[in-house]
């Protein structure tokens, strides 16, 4: 019997990282926001790796906090180990990455969304929409539960991750539910194809997690994590939580293992062909590493904990759907490991997603109002995707209800912005993660600027409070005026000065030269010149991270600025969301098929797509400023 | 101004009187200022009102390239709305293209094809009815750009630039990887290698460059078919223009089955000459397939070379030919004059409505006419080189100089001792420049790369 439910300004479809972003920012800019989710059990759920961070994923966590999402904060709450992965690079490529207590992480999450003002978290599946045609256009106005409740909204945002038509595979066993024996979502597919929403199937995978008391640790090596832990939130006091961590650690498959694995390759869904989806590259199942890379004789396992109070070990590395028996053969061949008791077995998991190309940059879909998604449900892989996408997402459908301009950052401005960017613009035919070498402008994208980036974005959005912002803006004016006082700062050859030098391998002075031209000598830095610095005041160590790296590597940041001002006039070049691009006689007909198929929302974007040449963005221009012109026509006549 | 300097030759490469290069951009009189000397040594353009001329020369450093007029016009009231500096030359390809290149060395990038107009257009400076008209000019004059930017690079040009390419991709996918997934990558002694491999490719491109300042880098010269049916003599008359015995002559109709391609100067003036497979109807695949080739010459070529056989009848074969070059440039021989005549030469011109030239291939008759013929064709400007083997070479030239800078920094950034993901930005970019050369884009060639050598993961 369908019923009708209040009416709410958004439904948030999915309660995982995306989900949990999505309907937090909603509600925390004040819309009456509720949340579904098959099972409030699954509730930010971490059904993979037991860690957040990493390369580029620990940016993805930084942007978020500086934008006002949750992610960064709850990771602090329940880290129980942390590590800055790259020290010994740039700056640029540090990367946080800490191990989780999955159940802390999920409890602490689900007490942050049912506590939220506003949001309300609600058990149900949602099978279908219901909609209303506005001036030719599909809008949504409600979701539809599988017991026929009716929830209008105004919005709804889909982060609906790995469950639709989920099936899970281990060998010839398959299971059609969701990761960890989760109930799937078997129904909304049919009501997205109903709407005309094209959908793709991708898959992934997880291994095994091995009973703790039956791991010999004496065979690997231990790993640490850092001395001093760096929080991901701008917002956590680093002394609160520097605290006891717990180890990973490491081992390696041998030849052996990987005999097991070749002989029962026919038993693999994968390359038996049972398995449709698309897997990703970089995460590589070890079926798929052993036969790839035949010529590597071992490769890494990395034993996580999974949490404080639980003797189950995540196998990194090492994710599979071989058959089980198999399973049990192949990680009781790896050192350490032959006693190993399986408590969870490895499978692939196969799922629907869309391809993003459907979508705006506001994450929105082009051709249905009001219908936002995020997360993996977008083609995406790892929490730290989603919860970018879902904030994004809940930030986008906010200022659609509040009738203001979408947020949409740029290439430029955030991994975030890389993201997505590439989401809507590449088909990607595997599930997207993230990489530094996709952000083209990593200098100046560094995880720890991300606040000075992104803060004052979020403050305008309406997340950031006024008081973080104001503390922001200090931070901001104690910088810029220590670099200038270090650039006006000179400093000549005394002999108290060059023995300094000496002292640390550096040249000695000819003539009078700025303390920051000190600094920029790759042997010093701006903490070891403290005896030369008699002017110097006592900074906050945040600050003193920017000075330092802003000074040290100015060549290569003024460098990629002035790459960034050229990118900026393309993103600013707008392109009118109803052009109808077969009116461009002299396209080329691959260059029209695939802008009408993209609808690229700048001149930017539209240079991104594959197959449209320069000659066809030159001929875009010329026709966009003939439209305008046109117009401008108009309106004068 | 939102755009940067732009250069090109905007008369057309001829042998004709004047040549004019065309400069546009905010830094166009800054840059001419600096290859420009005027007869006191003392006039600096930058000062010149608007709409003035100047006399001078123009200098690439202390070397005099050519005496000039040099044409200052400030924006907005220019063809682009922007600085245009106008620099009328004696004309010649070698010097138009001299100035050029080194307008370009001192900051300014080749124009794209039908960039003056797309500016002149963007700044207003073209009416709005125009505007079909010149999507068309950028749409066309890129096609043909493109096209035969790719047909003129030379093969082992086109080897040498993949294999640095693929040399440098290898190591940014090897650095990318590492800092992608730090604990299952290692760059340790990486650093010595990498130093080897930019010294390496610094040294190769520099010489490819060297290559380039003598115009190598393409194929030159008036591109020039040679076509008829089988056995007509074809071969036999490239041999004879190119003294040597290149192609297969035999007696057996049908030999030359691919194209051959042979440089040779008459009177000067260069021909790239492709000797074609004979066409007539075939069941031969292989033939065929050197038929369709033929058909492809032809389309291609500036002048075509039509070898009837005057010692067998004109049939359908030699019909279907004519009808193929109809819109050609041609000049037709007919050959085996040493042989019986299986029509008259007066005859034929007149079923033709065309002119003829008698010779013999074999023994050389008739071949000071023919070289008379080609450069009249050319000093009348019947035929003129394709300009674009001139622009190709400039852009293929500045490409290759910026992959250059790009790996010099790459080289002082490992002597600065800064880490990998500092410079593995500068050896992609020097991977991009020389894609262009190749007419390759970026793509995701560097995360399949990744993905495809490093195993990568959790």
């Amino acid at each position: 019997m369908a019923y009708q439910y209040e009416d709410y300004d958004v439904a948030v479809i999915g309660a995982g990282h995306a989900g949990c972003e999505a309907a937090l920012s909603c509600a925390r800019l004040g819309l009456k926001t509720i949340m579904f989710t098959v099972s409030i059990e699954s509730i930010a759920l971490m059904p993979c790796n037991p860690n957040i961070g990493g390369s580029s994923k620990g940016h993805l966590v930084r942007e978020i906090d500086a934008l006002g999402g949750q992610m960064g904060k709850t990771i602090d709450a329940t880290f129980i180990q942390s590590k800055m992965l790259n020290r010994s690079k740039g700056p640029a490529v540090h990367s946080l990455r800490a191990q989780a207590d999955k159940h802390d992480y999920t409890d602490h999450m689900r007490r942050v969304v049912e506590n939220q003002e506003n949001l309300t978290v609600k058990q149900a599946e949602i099978v279908d929409f219901t909609t209303e045609e506005k001036d030719g256009k599909k809008r949504i106005t409600g979701v539809v539960t599988h017991t026929g409740g009716i929830y209008p909204c105004k919005a709804a945002i889909l982060a609906t991750g790995v469950y639709l038509k989920a099936r899970c595979l281990c060998g010839e066993s398959i299971t059609y539910t969701g990761p960890n024996g989760l109930q799937a979502a078997n129904a909304l597919s049919e009501a997205l194809k109903r709407l005309g929403i094209r959908l793709v199937r991708f898959k992934t995978g997880t291994p095994a997690r091995i009973d703790r008391r039956t791991i010999d640790f004496s065979k690997m090596e231990e790993q640490f994590g850092d001395e001093r832990i760096v929080p991901f939130s701008f917002t956590t006091d680093p002394e609160s939580i520097q605290k006891e961590q717990v180890s990973c650690w490491l081992t390696y498959t041998n030849e052996k293992t990987h005999q097991i694995i070749r002989d029962n390759l026919d038993r693999s869904p994968l390359y038996a062909g049972v398995i449709e989806g698309v897997g990703p590259r970089y995460c590589p199942s070890i079926e798929d590493k052993v036969v790839k890379f035949a010529d590597k004789s071992r490769h890494q396992v990395f034993i996580e904990p999974e949490g404080n109070y639980t003797n189950e070990m995540y196998v990194g590395g090492m994710s599979s759907s071989l058959p089980e028996d198999v399973q049990f053969r192949m990680y009781r061949s790896v050192p350490g490991l032959e006693h190993a008791q399986i408590v969870r077995h490895a499978y692939a998991i196969e799922y629907d997603c869309i391809p993003a190309v459907q979508l705006k940059a506001s994450l929105e879909f082009k051709a249905i109002d009001g219908l936002f998604s995020g997360g993996q449900f977008n083609g995406s892989s790892g929490y730290e995707e989603a919860a970018a996408q879902g904030l994004m997402a809940g930030i986008n459908a906010a200022m659609k209800i509040k009738g203001r301009d979408p947020v949409i950052l740029k290439r430029s401005e955030a991994y975030i912005g890389v993201l997505i960017d590439d989401l809507i613009t590449k088909e990607t035919h595997e599930p997207y993660r993230m990489m530094t070498s996709r952000a083209e402008y990593r200098l100046i994208l560094r995880q720890d600027n991300a606040d000075l980036r992104l803060t004052p974005i979020g403050h305008e959005v309406g997340l950031i409070d006024d008081e973080r912002y104001e503390k922001l803006l200090e931070k901001e004016k104690m910088i810029r005026e220590e670099i200038r006082r270090l650039e006006h700062t000179t400093i000549g050859g005394s002999k108290e000065v060059q023995d300094f030098l000496e002292k640390h391998g550096s040249t000695p002075l000819k003539t009078a030269v700025s303390m920051a031209e000190l600094i920029r000598r790759p042997e010093l830095s701006y903490e070891t010149l403290l005896p030369l610095d008699a002017g110097r005041k006592k900074l906050p160590e945040d600050v003193i991270v920017q000075v330092d790296i802003n000074i040290k590597y100015q060549g290569y940041i003024d460098r990629q600025m002035r790459q960034v001002e050229q990118f900026r006039k393309m993103e600013d070049k707008k392109i009118p969301e109803d052009l109808d691009y077969s009116d461009i006689k002299s396209l080329r007909t691959e260059a029209c098929q695939k802008l009408t198929a993209i609808r690229p929302h700048s001149i930017g974007q539209a240079s991104r797509i594959s197959g449209v040449s320069p000659a066809d963005i030159s001929v875009l221009m010329i026709y966009l400023e003939q439209y305008k012109r046109k117009k401008h026509m108009k309106e004068t006549v | 101004m939102e755009m940067d300097t732009i250069a090109a030759v905007s008369t057309g490469m001829t042998h004709s009187g004047i040549g004019k290069i065309r400069i546009s951009g905010d830094e166009a009189i800054r840059i001419a200022d600096k290859i420009y000397r005027s007869p006191s040594g003392k006039k600096k353009l930058a000062d010149a009102p608007s709409h003035t001329i100047h006399y001078g020369h123009i200098f690439d450093g202390d070397q005099v390239i050519d005496e000039v007029l040099v044409l200052v016009m400030k924006a907005p009231k220019t063809y682009t709305a922007e600085d245009v500096v106008e620099i009328d030359c004696h004309g010649g390809i070698v010097v138009m293209n001299k100035i050029l290149e080194t307008v370009i060395r001192y900051g300014a990038r080749p124009a794209e094809p039908g960039e003056f107009t797309k500016r002149a257009f963007l700044n207003g400076r073209i009416d709005l009815s125009q505007a079909e008209a010149v999507m068309d000019i950028i749409r066309s004059k890129n096609e043909y750009a493109l096209d035969s930017s790719l047909r003129q690079l030379k093969g082992e040009l086109k080897e040498k630039i993949q294999d640095i390419r693929k040399s440098i991709i290898e190591s940014v996918a090897f650095i990318e990887a590492s800092l992608d997934d730090p604990e299952h990558i290692s760059m340790d002694g990486q650093d010595e290698i990498f130093r080897e491999k930019v010294d390496r490719h610094i040294a190769e491109l520099e010489k490819l460059l060297d290559t380039a300042d003598s115009g190598r880098l393409i194929k030159e010269g008036i591109k020039t078919a040679i076509v008829g049916k089988p056995n007509a003599g074809k071969s036999s008359l490239l041999n004879m223009l190119s003294g040597e015995e290149r192609a297969i002559v035999t007696d057996v109709a049908g030999t030359t089955r691919d194209v051959l391609e042979e440089t040779v100067n008459i009177h000067g003036i260069s021909l790239n000459i492709m000797d074609t497979a004979g066409i007539r109807d075939t069941q031969d695949v292989v033939e065929r397939i050197g038929v369709d080739r033929s058909k492809d010459a032809i389309r291609q070529a500036d002048l075509v070379i039509y070898v009837i056989d005057g010692a067998a009848p004109f049939d359908e074969n030699d019909r279907a030919i004519m009808d193929m070059i109809r819109d050609k440039k041609t000049i037709i021989l007919l050959n085996k004059s040493d042989l019986s005549q299986a029509m008259e030469k007066e005859e034929l011109e007149k079923e033709l409505d065309r002119p003829l030239i008698a010779v013999s291939a074999k023994f050389g008759d008739g071949l000071d006419e023919l070289e008379d013929r080609i450069k009249d064709m050319f000093f009348n400007g019947q035929i003129d080189l394709n300009d674009q083997i001139y622009i190709t070479n400039t852009r293929h030239k500045k490409a290759i100089m910026d992959a250059l800078d790009s790996l010099k920094l790459v080289k002082e950034s490992l002597d600065a001792g800064m880490p990998e993901d500092f410079y593995s930005i500068d050896f992609m970019n020097a991977y991009t420049s020389l894609g262009k050369i190749i007419g390759e884009s970026l793509g995701e060639d560097l995360i399949d790369t990744i993905f495809s050598e490093f195993c990568m993961g959790k």
